[in-house]
């Protein structure tokens, strides 16, 4: 074979490949598993499929030997351990789940699946997607491929690092404050959270449901693209999923920059981002506005009430949605209960990590009777704020660019005494959530050989815009073609 | 003593709809299925899983709203009410707090008095069942039965409008009926399709301030229900009386003990945590939806006792029994339609003899074994002579049995009464004849002895000969010659 390994292929030449038949699923898929099962420092999966990716692979080669190939025929693609896999350990990175093996699949599994992706394991992942680090999991943090001494960033820390450390070209995730966006800008890698609604959450374990959007992290604005275009759409297993039309995003990705107006908030630059970081992400915005986008000033007047206003929001229904684990039907159960008090403070005590029960008790406070209206009426107010003040900039602008996270990848450990300064790590990611925009984070450089991101926000359903401009800008520079040396 | 306390009653109705699928998944909702054979992985509570609403059970509330003149919100609200119990997969009931799916709403109950009175319905809203703990057969353990897990409710909550016990099972009666006409839940309350909790409280007459209230849970029945409240009352009374304070808490009723003890107090209590339910829309209720809701309402119990008053010349009473149930209703009009007599007199049989037997036999009015147009037969051939009254309940009860028509069994057994004078003539004589003391008797005064000399009679022809004429022909001829 000749050109690049198959490993650092994106997956749209992958999937040029696999066509061309310079090497079958079987092969890639051998190949991909033999450098997950090689490599001992990242911690980047829970569960490997490898007997069930190799027999999938091998029926995909089958099916495409007979012309019944789907989009994403013997395509990897690995999940992040919240998405539920029928017959496969799902733990949601918790030892509440430990043993927890999921008798369905998750809506976005079966259509890829359908489109004939195979599944080569399971990511390591912040404890019910609660953390900025990957250090809450209870399978041990995941290590950036880029410095191990340092966090992927989480949620979706392991499919963040399979995807650059190049075990895997696509991963899945799921965003509810930046869980798949700021891994993947600390770890070179592209990672795009859908509107809220536009992919199914069934099958997903919800952490704040309103809040929770499955999307992914690939190399490339283009496989984004290519995986969105599968796993978009409605399902009337999820009432809050909309009945939205699906466009090409793929041939939309071609769409030029010119006349595109951008918006640049200015508190995304005040002194909480890193200067350097800062400078990378200016960088980028100057080589958009050299291709004809226009850069346009915007207002986001309550930008600074969001990390507050999430972390009451998010806790509040993390506390009711993580309920149901009690011990009584599935998951860790306490041993030799005394009686049913006993059965659920020891099987929750036990099964739960501390920024779990963290965010149990916060929620479960700012419910609570005489609290309700001071703290979660009053942040749902903000949260109408903070979505009108991006709808008044998106009368404005296409879309709005700015820094992913404030600073480049941290060293574990660093941040897991001060909660607050870790939740302060997605600032600038989770206004897109509260509002339910789709978003994107694009590699835009190093500081100090470690990656930073570039953000794209857009209005609701504009991940064809979003996709097109993070498209133009790779077709402009080459962050994303840079492995880490380890894993080259 | 309880003539100088004022009693005030609010009832919650727990009503189960008889949808096909439960509120929020595609599983059965059906009673009597073996242990969790009908709970799939959304009543489970299983990670992962969302609930899609029923929009038949939506429909049906809103029927009930109709029903009883409420009004249908045009923006209702699904909520998580959240507390722990094995028996709530989620750990959380889906319901409805701040905006219900129907807002106000009335009946007219009769009081104590026999007089008309209102009373108001504050809210009705859409929830889920919880499961079954089954305490029994699991040595230490409790089972788990989830069936039952999100089958729809609507609970009722009227307004503390109730005034003794009695008036609450006239209310309860009384919505137990509408649910049922409306065809939205089979009402059955052995199978806990209908349910009440009682709020009850009392006053020293005259004052404004409503007294401490307590809740009863766990009635399932209108005796166990008029029961629990009257001891309720009675204790609450005593403990005022006695100088103490009554506690606001949950109580339970023993059935067995007839009496209500302490379940938890307020203090106690659980904070259910109430917020919007971020899996579920809010659900928009237009104007064209109600109104096609609308159409579909049958004629209700008060319109059709009023109408049967009206039209058949019922008894008032009489017509507020058959109307109680809508296959009741159905069966008397049918049989009044069927038949050319008084409709009184169908009435009559229905409420008497029928009812007997389909009491009797633990029969529904649906699965009578004698059917309308049966019934109005044997009316017939009383009305037009052919039987008397008593051979009647003689041919019900062989039609009862299946054993023939009216008409057929009267042939079959020679049951015609005997109209001809000069056939009972001979009869009386042969009686006169054969009973001399007795006419002696009768001659010198003693009148009584005519039933005596009817009774010879009735029994010579087999209880066929017409009895008017029988008495018409004895009086003749025990005249004094």
């Amino acid at each position: 074979m000749a050109g690049p390994a198959m490993h650092l292929l994106s997956l749209a030449d992958l999937a040029k490949g696999l066509s061309s038949g310079d090497f079958s699923s079987h092969e890639l898929v051998e190949h991909l598993l033999s450098r997950i099962d090689s490599d001992k420092s990242l911690n980047a999966f829970i569960s490997v499929t490898a007997d069930h990716a190799l027999n999938v692979a091998a029926e995909c080669d089958q099916a495409r030997s007979k012309g019944n190939a789907g989009s994403l025929c013997g395509l990897p693609i690995v999940y992040k351990d919240i998405f539920c896999t029928k017959g496969v350990l799902t733990t949601c990175g918790s030892r509440i789940l430990e043993n927890f093996v999921s008798p369905y699949d998750a809506t976005i599994v079966e259509r890829l699946s359908d489109a004939g992706a195979v599944m080569l394991g399971k990511t390591n992942m912040d404890e019910f997607a609660m953390g900025s680090s990957n250090e809450t999991s209870y399978f041990g943090p995941v290590r950036n491929p880029w410095d191990t001494e340092r966090a992927p960033g989480g949620s979706s820390g392991g499919s963040a690092a399979a995807v650059a450390a190049r075990l895997a070209p696509a991963a899945t995730g799921t965003d509810t404050g930046g869980s798949i966006r700021q891994p993947a800008a600390l770890t070179n890698t592209v990672g795009l959270k859908p509107t809220y609604g536009r992919v199914s959450r069934y099958g997903m374990i919800a952490f704040a449901s309103s809040l929770d959007q499955a999307g992914v992290i690939t190399r490339t604005a283009e496989d984004a693209a290519m995986l969105l275009a599968v796993m978009a759409g409605f399902d009337e297993r999820d009432s809050t999923c909309l009945d939205h039309p699906v466009p090409d995003y793929v041939g939309g990705l071609d769409a030029s920059l010119k006349g595109r107006k951008i918006g640049i908030v200015q508190q995304h630059f005040d002194e909480g981002l890193d200067g350097q970081c800062a400078a990378r992400v200016k960088d980028a915005l100057k080589a958009l506005e050299q291709q004809g986008a226009q850069l346009i000033d915007v207002d986001l007047p309550n930008l600074d009430l969001s990390v507050p206003t999430y972390y009451v929001v998010a806790p509040a229904e993390c506390s009711s949605n993580l309920s149901r684990f009690d011990g009584v039907r599935f998951g860790h159960r306490a041993k030799d209960p005394r009686d049913l008090f006993d059965l659920y403070c020891r099987s929750r005590g036990e099964g739960f990590g501390a920024e779990v029960k963290r965010r149990i008790m916060t929620g479960t406070y700012v419910l609570s009777a005489g609290y309700y209206d001071a703290y979660y009426l009053k942040a749902q107010k903000v949260r109408q704020l903070i979505s009108q003040d991006f709808k008044n900039a998106f009368d404005k602008v296409d879309v709005i660019a700015g820094p992913t996270t404030p600073t480049p990848a941290f060293k574990l450990g660093d941040k897991t005494d001060d909660p607050i300064t870790m939740y302060l790590n997605d600032i600038y990611t989770i206004g897109a959530n509260l509002a339910g925009l789709p978003g994107i984070s694009v590699p835009c450089g190093f500081v100090d050989d470690l990656p930073v991101g570039l953000q794209l926000v857009g209005p609701h359903f504009a991940e064809e815009t979003i996709l097109a401009c993070a498209h133009q800008y790779q077709q402009l520079t080459d962050w994303h073609t840079r492995c880490p040396e380890a894993f080259q | 003593m309880s003539g100088s306390w004022e009693v005030v009653i609010g009832l919650e109705i727990h009503n189960r709809l008889a949808t096909n699928s439960k509120m929020f998944s595609g599983a059965a909702n059906a009673y009597g299925a073996e242990p969790n054979t009908q709970a799939c992985l959304v009543d489970l509570g299983y990670p992962g899983v969302l609930p899609v609403l029923n929009t038949e059970a939506v429909r049906r509330a809103c029927k009930f709203g109709l029903a009883v003149n409420g009004k249908i919100s045009q923006r209702c609200v699904f909520a998580r009410k959240n507390y722990f119990y094995p028996d709530l997969p989620k750990g959380y009931q889906i319901s409805q707090y701040e905006l219900p799916i129907v807002v106000g709403g009335e009946l007219i109950i009769k009081n104590d008095k026999g007089e008309d009175k209102r009373i108001g319905i504050t809210r009705a809203h859409l929830e889920e069942d919880a499961g079954k703990s089954v305490h029994e057969g699991f040595d230490q353990s409790t089972g788990i039965d989830l069936n039952r897990a999100g089958t729809p409710l609507i609970e009722i909550v009227s307004e503390p409008d109730l005034s003794s016990a009695k008036e609450a099972i006239a209310y309860m009666r009384k919505i137990h009926s509408i649910v049922r006409y409306l065809e939205i839940s089979d009402g059955n309350m052995q199978e806990g399709s209908f349910r009440c909790d009682a709020n009850v409280s009392v006053r020293p007459k005259g004052q404004q301030e409503l007294g401490t209230r307590t809740e009863l849970k766990n009635l399932n029945s209108f005796r166990f229900i008029e029961k629990a409240i009257n001891f309720e009352i009675e204790r609450q009374i005593e403990v005022l009386e006695d100088g103490g304070e009554i506690v606001q808490e949950t109580r339970l009723y023993d059935s067995d003990r007839n009496e209500t003890r302490p379940m938890r107090t307020k203090e106690e209590a659980n904070d259910y945590r109430y917020f919007p339910d971020p899996d579920l829309l809010p659900v928009e209720i237009d104007d064209a939806f109600i109104a096609e809701v609308e159409k579909t309402l049958p004629e209700l119990p008060d319109a059709k006792q009023s109408r049967f008053v009206e039209h058949y010349e019922l008894k008032a009473d009489d017509a507020g029994i058959l109307t109680l149930s809508r296959p009741l209703a159905d069966y008397f009009e049918g049989v009044a339609q069927a038949f050319t007599g008084k409709a009184q007199t169908a009435a009559n049989w229905i409420i008497g003899d029928l009812s007997a037997a389909l009491h009797r036999d633990n029969l529904d009015i649906a699965d009578s074994r004698i059917g309308p147009s049966d019934l109005a037969g044997l009316l017939a051939r009383i009305q037009d002579g052919t039987i008397s009254g008593k051979i009647a309940k003689e041919v019900f009860d062989a039609m009862w049995a299946g054993e023939g028509s009216a008409d057929e069994l009267i042939d079959a057994k020679g049951l015609q009464q005997i109209t001809d004078s000069s056939a009972i003539e001979e009869i009386v004589d042969a009686v006169i004849a054969a009973n001399p003391a007795q006419v002696e008797q009768y001659r010198a005064g003693k009148d009584k002895l005519l039933g005596f000399f009817v009774g010879q009679v009735m029994k010579e022809t087999g209880g066929k000969a017409n009895p008017g004429q029988v008495n018409e022909i004895l009086k003749g001829r025990l005249k004094k010659d």
